[in-house]
Protein backbone atom coordinates (compact mmCIF):
# COMPACT_ATOMS: atom_id res chain seq x y z
CA UNK A 1 0.00 0.00 0.00
CA UNK A 2 2.72 2.42 1.13
CA UNK A 3 4.84 1.76 -1.85
CA UNK A 4 1.93 2.05 -4.21
CA UNK A 5 1.03 5.52 -3.01
CA UNK A 6 4.66 6.62 -3.01
CA UNK A 7 5.18 5.29 -6.53
CA UNK A 8 2.07 7.00 -7.77
CA UNK A 9 3.10 10.31 -6.19
CA UNK A 10 6.59 9.93 -7.57
CA UNK A 11 5.29 9.38 -11.08
CA UNK A 12 2.99 12.36 -10.84
CA UNK A 13 5.73 14.64 -9.55
CA UNK A 14 8.07 13.43 -12.23
CA UNK A 15 5.53 14.17 -14.95
CA UNK A 16 4.17 17.40 -13.58
CA UNK A 17 7.47 18.99 -12.60
CA UNK A 18 9.65 17.36 -15.22
CA UNK A 19 12.04 15.69 -12.76
CA UNK A 20 13.66 12.24 -13.21
CA UNK A 21 12.07 9.68 -10.87
CA UNK A 22 15.53 8.67 -9.63
CA UNK A 23 15.86 12.09 -8.00
CA UNK A 24 12.78 11.55 -5.86
CA UNK A 25 12.62 9.74 -2.52
CA UNK A 26 10.64 10.36 0.66
CA UNK A 27 13.23 12.75 2.05
CA UNK A 28 13.43 14.85 -1.10
CA UNK A 29 12.30 18.41 -0.43
CA UNK A 30 10.50 20.45 -3.03
CA UNK A 31 13.44 22.80 -2.93
CA UNK A 32 15.70 19.93 -4.00
CA UNK A 33 13.72 19.52 -7.19
CA UNK A 34 13.34 23.28 -7.78
CA UNK A 35 9.61 23.30 -7.10
CA UNK A 36 8.19 26.53 -5.72
CA UNK A 37 5.08 26.98 -3.62
CA UNK A 38 2.81 27.40 -6.64
CA UNK A 39 4.16 24.11 -8.02
CA UNK A 40 3.25 22.47 -4.70
CA UNK A 41 -0.27 23.94 -4.83
CA UNK A 42 -0.75 22.58 -8.34
CA UNK A 43 0.66 19.18 -7.38
CA UNK A 44 -1.71 19.02 -4.42
CA UNK A 45 -4.63 19.83 -6.75
CA UNK A 46 -3.63 16.93 -9.01
CA UNK A 47 -3.18 14.56 -6.07
CA UNK A 48 -6.57 15.53 -4.67
CA UNK A 49 -8.11 14.50 -7.95
CA UNK A 50 -6.08 11.30 -8.28
CA UNK A 51 -6.76 10.06 -4.76
CA UNK A 52 -10.19 11.62 -4.47
CA UNK A 53 -9.49 13.49 -1.26
CA UNK A 54 -9.18 17.05 -0.07
CA UNK A 55 -6.06 18.50 1.48
CA UNK A 56 -6.75 21.57 3.64
CA UNK A 57 -4.85 24.77 2.80
CA UNK A 58 -3.25 24.75 6.29
CA UNK A 59 -1.85 21.28 5.57
CA UNK A 60 -0.48 22.35 2.20
CA UNK A 61 1.53 25.08 3.91
CA UNK A 62 3.21 22.46 6.13
CA UNK A 63 4.38 20.28 3.25
CA UNK A 64 8.16 20.34 2.89
CA UNK A 65 9.12 16.90 1.56
CA UNK A 66 7.64 14.31 -0.75
CA UNK A 67 7.33 12.10 2.34
CA UNK A 68 5.07 14.72 3.98
CA UNK A 69 2.61 14.46 1.11
CA UNK A 70 2.75 10.66 0.98
CA UNK A 71 2.15 10.37 4.74
CA UNK A 72 -0.76 12.75 4.53
CA UNK A 73 -2.37 10.75 1.75
CA UNK A 74 -1.73 7.45 3.58
CA UNK A 75 -3.44 8.79 6.69
CA UNK A 76 -6.34 10.25 4.76
CA UNK A 77 -7.01 7.05 2.84
CA UNK A 78 -6.65 4.55 5.69
CA UNK B 1 -14.84 37.17 -32.80
CA UNK B 2 -11.53 37.03 -31.02
CA UNK B 3 -12.94 35.60 -27.79
CA UNK B 4 -14.67 32.67 -29.47
CA UNK B 5 -14.54 29.65 -27.16
CA UNK B 6 -13.53 31.73 -24.13
CA UNK B 7 -15.58 32.00 -20.97
CA UNK B 8 -15.74 35.07 -18.75
CA UNK B 9 -17.30 35.95 -15.41
CA UNK B 10 -18.24 39.59 -14.87
CA UNK B 11 -19.23 40.52 -11.33
CA UNK B 12 -21.76 43.27 -10.87
CA UNK B 13 -22.76 42.77 -14.48
CA UNK B 14 -26.39 43.86 -14.35
CA UNK B 15 -25.82 47.60 -14.51
CA UNK B 16 -23.41 50.41 -15.32
CA UNK B 17 -19.86 49.59 -16.35
CA UNK B 18 -20.27 45.86 -15.59
CA UNK B 19 -23.24 45.55 -17.95
CA UNK B 20 -21.29 47.20 -20.75
CA UNK B 21 -18.29 44.95 -20.09
CA UNK B 22 -20.50 41.85 -20.26
CA UNK B 23 -22.10 42.95 -23.53
CA UNK B 24 -18.73 43.84 -25.06
CA UNK B 25 -17.19 40.47 -24.19
CA UNK B 26 -20.23 38.62 -25.55
CA UNK B 27 -20.06 40.59 -28.81
CA UNK B 28 -16.40 39.54 -29.10
CA UNK B 29 -17.54 35.91 -28.99
CA UNK B 30 -17.10 35.01 -25.31
CA UNK B 31 -19.65 33.13 -23.25
CA UNK B 32 -20.27 35.36 -20.23
CA UNK B 33 -21.55 34.53 -16.76
CA UNK B 34 -23.13 37.71 -15.48
CA UNK B 35 -23.09 37.97 -11.73
CA UNK B 36 -25.61 40.13 -9.89
CA UNK B 37 -26.59 40.44 -6.26
CA UNK B 38 -30.02 42.01 -5.88
CA UNK B 39 -30.84 43.49 -9.28
CA UNK B 40 -32.50 40.40 -10.79
CA UNK B 41 -34.69 42.51 -13.08
CA UNK B 42 -31.78 44.47 -14.51
CA UNK B 43 -29.78 41.26 -14.94
CA UNK B 44 -32.67 39.67 -16.86
CA UNK B 45 -32.65 42.67 -19.19
CA UNK B 46 -28.96 42.19 -19.92
CA UNK B 47 -29.46 38.49 -20.63
CA UNK B 48 -32.42 39.28 -22.88
CA UNK B 49 -30.28 41.68 -24.88
CA UNK B 50 -27.53 39.07 -25.18
CA UNK B 51 -29.98 36.45 -26.38
CA UNK B 52 -31.49 38.87 -28.92
CA UNK B 53 -27.99 39.32 -30.30
CA UNK B 54 -27.55 35.52 -30.37
CA UNK B 55 -24.75 35.69 -27.80
CA UNK B 56 -24.01 33.31 -24.97
CA UNK B 57 -24.90 34.51 -21.49
CA UNK B 58 -25.77 33.10 -18.10
CA UNK B 59 -27.05 34.82 -14.97
CA UNK B 60 -25.42 33.86 -11.67
CA UNK B 61 -26.74 35.38 -8.49
CA UNK B 62 -24.13 35.73 -5.74
CA UNK B 63 -23.15 38.09 -2.96
CA UNK B 64 -19.45 38.64 -3.66
CA UNK B 65 -18.80 39.40 0.00
CA UNK B 66 -19.39 35.70 0.78
CA UNK B 67 -16.68 33.28 -0.37
CA UNK B 68 -19.01 30.27 -0.48
CA UNK B 69 -21.34 32.14 -2.86
CA UNK B 70 -18.41 33.03 -5.12
CA UNK B 71 -17.32 29.40 -5.20
CA UNK B 72 -20.84 28.39 -6.14
CA UNK B 73 -20.87 31.04 -8.87
CA UNK B 74 -17.67 29.60 -10.37
CA UNK B 75 -19.01 26.03 -10.15
CA UNK B 76 -22.22 27.06 -11.89
CA UNK B 77 -20.22 28.75 -14.63
CA UNK B 78 -18.03 25.66 -15.10
CA UNK B 79 -21.06 23.37 -15.16
CA UNK B 80 -22.69 25.52 -17.78
CA UNK B 81 -19.81 26.58 -20.03
CA UNK B 82 -17.16 23.95 -19.21
CA UNK B 83 -14.25 26.29 -18.58
CA UNK B 84 -13.22 29.72 -17.35
CA UNK B 85 -10.69 32.07 -18.94
CA UNK B 86 -11.47 35.60 -17.83
CA UNK B 87 -12.59 37.10 -14.52
CA UNK B 88 -13.65 40.73 -14.38
CA UNK B 89 -14.00 41.95 -10.80
CA UNK B 90 -16.33 44.85 -11.27
CA UNK B 91 -18.89 44.59 -8.43
CA UNK B 92 -18.65 47.71 -6.32
CA UNK B 93 -20.61 50.16 -4.22
CA UNK B 94 -20.12 53.64 -2.78
CA UNK B 95 -21.10 55.04 0.63
CA UNK B 96 -19.64 58.52 0.35
CA UNK B 97 -19.36 60.78 3.34
CA UNK B 98 -16.68 62.68 5.20
CA UNK B 99 -14.72 60.52 7.59
CA UNK B 100 -16.03 62.68 10.44
CA UNK B 101 -19.53 61.49 9.60
CA UNK B 102 -18.75 58.00 8.35
CA UNK B 103 -20.33 55.10 10.16
CA UNK B 104 -18.43 51.92 10.83
CA UNK B 105 -20.94 50.13 8.67
CA UNK B 106 -20.17 52.47 5.72
CA UNK B 107 -16.55 51.41 5.96
CA UNK B 108 -17.26 47.68 6.36
CA UNK B 109 -19.74 47.29 3.52
CA UNK B 110 -17.56 49.21 1.05
CA UNK B 111 -14.40 47.29 1.96
CA UNK B 112 -16.27 43.98 1.98
CA UNK B 113 -17.82 44.50 -1.43
CA UNK B 114 -15.06 46.29 -3.32
CA UNK B 115 -11.98 44.64 -1.82
CA UNK B 116 -12.91 41.38 -0.12
CA UNK B 117 -15.33 40.64 -2.97
CA UNK B 118 -12.40 40.70 -5.37
CA UNK B 119 -10.37 38.42 -3.07
CA UNK B 120 -13.29 35.98 -2.88
CA UNK B 121 -13.81 35.83 -6.64
CA UNK B 122 -10.08 35.48 -7.41
CA UNK B 123 -9.78 32.74 -4.81
CA UNK B 124 -12.77 30.88 -6.22
CA UNK B 125 -11.54 31.06 -9.80
CA UNK B 126 -7.87 30.35 -9.17
CA UNK B 127 -7.77 26.56 -8.92
CA UNK B 128 -9.95 25.97 -11.98
CA UNK B 129 -7.73 28.42 -13.90
CA UNK B 130 -4.54 26.65 -12.81
CA UNK B 131 -6.01 23.24 -13.60
CA UNK B 132 -6.76 24.24 -17.17
CA UNK B 133 -3.11 25.14 -17.71
CA UNK B 134 -4.01 27.56 -20.44
CA UNK B 135 -3.29 30.90 -18.80
CA UNK B 136 -6.00 33.40 -18.09
CA UNK B 137 -6.99 36.99 -17.55
CA UNK B 138 -7.99 38.66 -14.29
CA UNK B 139 -9.14 42.24 -14.69
CA UNK B 140 -9.93 44.26 -11.59
CA UNK B 141 -11.90 47.46 -11.72
CA UNK B 142 -10.27 49.99 -9.41
CA UNK B 143 -10.92 53.72 -9.56
CA UNK B 144 -9.16 57.03 -9.91
CA UNK B 145 -10.00 57.43 -6.20
CA UNK B 146 -7.66 54.52 -5.48
CA UNK B 147 -4.81 56.41 -7.16
CA UNK B 148 -5.25 60.01 -6.11
CA UNK B 149 -7.80 59.82 -3.28
CA UNK B 150 -11.03 61.73 -3.03
CA UNK B 151 -12.65 63.78 -0.31
CA UNK B 152 -15.69 61.94 1.04
CA UNK B 153 -14.41 58.59 -0.18
CA UNK B 154 -11.91 57.37 2.43
CA UNK B 155 -13.65 53.98 2.44
CA UNK B 156 -14.02 53.70 -1.34
CA UNK B 157 -10.50 55.02 -2.04
CA UNK B 158 -8.98 52.64 0.52
CA UNK B 159 -10.76 49.69 -1.09
CA UNK B 160 -9.83 50.75 -4.62
CA UNK B 161 -6.22 51.42 -3.62
CA UNK B 162 -6.23 47.96 -2.08
CA UNK B 163 -7.45 46.56 -5.39
CA UNK B 164 -4.34 48.00 -7.07
CA UNK B 165 -1.90 46.56 -4.51
CA UNK B 166 -3.68 43.20 -4.65
CA UNK B 167 -3.48 43.25 -8.46
CA UNK B 168 0.27 43.80 -8.43
CA UNK B 169 0.88 41.04 -5.88
CA UNK B 170 -1.30 38.48 -7.64
CA UNK B 171 0.33 39.37 -10.97
CA UNK B 172 3.66 38.35 -9.43
CA UNK B 173 2.20 35.10 -8.06
CA UNK B 174 0.59 33.99 -11.30
CA UNK B 175 2.91 35.36 -13.96
CA UNK B 176 4.69 32.05 -14.44
CA UNK B 177 1.39 30.42 -15.36
CA UNK B 178 0.59 32.99 -18.03
CA UNK B 179 -2.29 34.37 -16.01
CA UNK B 180 -2.18 38.14 -16.25
CA UNK B 181 -3.70 40.36 -13.59
CA UNK B 182 -4.36 44.00 -14.34
CA UNK B 183 -6.40 46.84 -12.91
CA UNK B 184 -8.39 49.56 -14.60
CA UNK B 185 -8.92 52.88 -12.88
CA UNK B 186 -11.92 54.65 -14.40
CA UNK B 187 -12.38 58.34 -13.79
CA UNK B 188 -15.79 59.97 -14.00
CA UNK B 189 -17.95 57.57 -16.02
CA UNK B 190 -21.63 58.29 -16.69
CA UNK B 191 -23.50 55.54 -14.82
CA UNK B 192 -26.22 55.26 -12.20
CA UNK B 193 -23.44 55.30 -9.64
CA UNK B 194 -22.38 58.80 -10.61
CA UNK B 195 -25.67 60.34 -11.73
CA UNK B 196 -26.83 61.05 -8.18
CA UNK B 197 -23.84 63.24 -7.39
CA UNK B 198 -24.62 66.93 -6.76
CA UNK B 199 -24.43 69.12 -9.89
CA UNK B 200 -21.77 71.31 -8.28
CA UNK B 201 -19.53 68.30 -7.73
CA UNK B 202 -19.99 67.15 -11.32
CA UNK B 203 -19.12 70.63 -12.64
CA UNK B 204 -16.00 70.78 -10.53
CA UNK B 205 -14.84 67.34 -11.63
CA UNK B 206 -15.45 68.14 -15.28
CA UNK B 207 -13.26 71.24 -15.10
CA UNK B 208 -10.30 68.94 -14.40
CA UNK B 209 -10.95 66.45 -17.20
CA UNK B 210 -8.53 67.11 -20.07
CA UNK B 211 -10.99 65.70 -22.60
CA UNK B 212 -13.71 68.01 -21.17
CA UNK B 213 -16.40 65.34 -20.99
CA UNK B 214 -17.41 62.39 -18.85
CA UNK B 215 -16.47 58.89 -19.92
CA UNK B 216 -18.94 56.32 -21.22
CA UNK B 217 -19.19 52.76 -19.84
CA UNK B 218 -18.38 51.52 -23.36
CA UNK B 219 -15.04 53.30 -23.16
CA UNK B 220 -14.11 51.31 -20.06
CA UNK B 221 -15.44 48.10 -21.62
CA UNK B 222 -13.25 48.45 -24.70
CA UNK B 223 -10.14 48.55 -22.50
CA UNK B 224 -11.35 45.43 -20.67
CA UNK B 225 -11.74 43.79 -24.08
CA UNK B 226 -8.21 44.82 -25.00
CA UNK B 227 -6.89 43.13 -21.84
CA UNK B 228 -9.17 40.09 -22.23
CA UNK B 229 -8.31 39.23 -25.81
CA UNK B 230 -4.59 39.84 -25.94
CA UNK B 231 -2.13 42.12 -24.18
CA UNK B 232 -0.19 39.01 -23.17
CA UNK B 233 2.88 40.89 -21.96
CA UNK B 234 0.90 43.33 -19.82
CA UNK B 235 0.51 42.38 -16.18
CA UNK B 236 0.35 44.11 -12.81
CA UNK B 237 -0.46 47.46 -14.37
CA UNK B 238 -3.14 50.03 -13.71
CA UNK B 239 -4.72 51.59 -16.77
CA UNK B 240 -6.34 54.94 -16.06
CA UNK B 241 -9.44 55.48 -18.18
CA UNK B 242 -10.21 58.98 -16.99
CA UNK B 243 -9.97 61.41 -19.89
CA UNK B 244 -6.92 62.93 -18.24
CA UNK B 245 -8.60 63.64 -14.88
CA UNK B 246 -5.64 62.28 -12.91
CA UNK B 247 -3.07 64.41 -14.77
Amino acid sequence: MDLEIFDKVKTMISEQLDVEEERIDRKTTFEDIDADSLDVVELVMALEEEFNLEIADEEVEKIKTIGDIVSYIEKAIS
Amino acid sequence: MTLQGKVAIVTGGSRGIGKEIALTLVRAGAAVAINYHREAGAAEEVLKKIEEEKGKGLLVQADVTVLAECEKMVRTTLDHFGRIDILVNNAGIRRDTLLALMKEDDWDIVLDTNLKGMFNCCKAVLKPLLKQKSGGRIINISSIAGLVGNSGQTNYAAAKGGVIAFTKSLAKELGKRAITVNAIAPGFIETEMTEDLPAAVKEKVLSHVALERYGKPEEVAEVVLFLAQGAGYLTGTVLSIDGGLSL
